[in-house]
């Protein structure tokens, strides 16, 4: 049995512990909030850039010589993975869903004779990724870990992906991130890039409306409009990852509260006994001795 | 009778108002979107955006490229940037333009993808300086 002094000492650490976790729930909850909205704000331009792409898409069905971003090169040998995780740990399994999610599909695709390239974005994913496929890594970004998520920073990587695809460096893309459904639930999700399948056009009130006119014309308008599309989408799943990390983070968080709690009501438990039990053991000491006397 | 304008970033809806007339900076040249217009897209160039109501100028944005979606009852600008004119800076703009022209001359002139898009980066620069001074009160000219 410990004794009372190492009890205390165990109590007073579990205690700070549980400080610093409810402290990082309470940041991550502020966090989460902002993401979201973030999140939410970005969401007009992505739609609007949908419902453009869906016209524009439209319009040139069927013809030929289309750009290699919405076509693929024709080939499906060499494979670009791009994982996508945060930069930070203590968020549950946020992080190492994406890496499983990853790895299973690394060995997939090489199980069915494809080559596979990598490249990572967030520290999480670099690092795990480091450790098992360094040879197949060909770079890697973080996500800024500031508070903002600027644009340009999708705007960067989205011009890697498609210069590498100008190169002819891999045939089909994927990316590899958590998607948010709430902040308890983040499902890894595998999402093409390269081809890219046109979104249809949902919006039922615009295909009575007289087909539009473009300014250059289709191909040249579509030509412009697919990388910044591939872009858009990319910064989607950053302010999405963005949002998941939080979220699992404050999840993660607040177990490790409420674990924290019952082990100090167990810790306290024991002290008290042992308190006791020592009391108990120094009166029957007493009591022994003078009845000798 | 008016068109429902937004004005949107890739980070937020800018502006989103209606308007009369909405004078913007196609890529081949200047385009008024008004109401019962024939639906059309159009990329943009560096350049101001001018609202009107009635015949005022009520807002006046600045966007450096982008795309814009034209249709009878409104009209959607997606900007790859956008700013309010009066929170334009010359100087930032200013030193983004000589990066620019340092980096077109040191560009390998066979390859003219990227020597347009330089180009086209070049003139959003110079149009942004354009309209952030045109933005300076009268006075302090």
């Amino acid at each position: 049995m410990a004794s009372l002094k190492e009890l205390r000492a165990r109590i007073g650490s579990v205690k700070s512990t549980r400080k610093i976790t409810s402290a990082m729930k309470m940041v991550a909850a502020a966090k989460l909030r902002r993401a979201e909205a973030r999140a939410a704000a970005a969401r007009p331009y992505a739609d609007a850039m949908r419902r453009m792409l869906a016209e524009v898409g439209r319009s040139v069905a069927g013809e030929g010589g289309q750009p290699a971003l919405l076509t693929g090169t024709g080939q499906d040998k060499v494979h670009l993975l791009v994982p996508m995780s945060s930069d930070r740990g203590l968020a549950g399994a946020f992080n190492s869903n994406i890496n499983r999610t990853t790895r299973n599909l690394v060995l997939r695709l090489q199980a069915e004779g494809k080559t596979v390239k990598i490249l990572p974005v967030g520290r999480k994913t670099y690092d795990f990724l480091s450790r098992d496929f360094a040879d197949l890594i060909i770079g890697h970004r973080h996500l800024s870990g500031s508070k903002e998520i600027p644009f340009s920073s999708a705007t960067e990587l989205g011009e890697q992906i498609t210069s590498l695809l100008e190169k002819g460096e891999f045939d089909v893309c994927t990316l590899v991130y958590n998607q948010f459904r709430n902040v308890m639930t983040q499902t890894p999700t595998e999402m093409q890039l390269v081809p890219l399948a046109l979104p249809e056009n949902d919006n039922a009130e615009n295909s009575d409306v007289a087909s539009y006119e473009f300014e250059p014309d289709e191909g040249t308008m579509l030509s412009s409009l697919l990388p910044r599309n591939l872009q858009v989408q990319l910064y989607a799943t950053m302010l999405e990852t963005a949002a998941g990390e939080n979220g699992a983070r404050m999840t993660a968080m607040d177990n490790a509260t409420r674990n924290a709690g019952k082990a100090i009501d167990r810790l306290t438990l024991t002290y008290n006994r042992t308190r006791q039990t020592n009391i108990t053991n120094e009166l029957i000491e007493i009591i022994s001795g003078a009845q000798a006397v | 009778m008016s068109i429902k304008v937004k004005i949107v970033s890739p980070e937020k809806v800018l502006f989103a108002h209606d308007a009369d007339m909405v004078v913007m900076p196609g890529s081949e040249g200047d385009i008024a979107a008004m109401p019962e217009h024939a639906p059309l897209m159009l990329t943009l160039r560096g350049g101001v955006v001018d609202v009107y109501e009635g015949d005022v100028v009520m807002h006046r944005f600045f966007v450096a490229g982008g795309f814009a979606d034209i249709a009878p009852t409104h009209c959607t600008i997606l900007a790859d940037r956008a700013l309010k004119v009066e929170d334009l800076s010359v100087d930032d703009a200013e030193a983004r333009l000589a990066a620019l022209e340092k980096s077109y001359e040191e560009a390998d002139k066979m390859n003219v993808p990227a020597l347009d898009i330089l180009m086209d980066k070049i003139q959003s620069a110079r149009a942004e300086i354009e309209a952030g001074q045109s933005a300076v009160p009268a006075m302090s000219i």
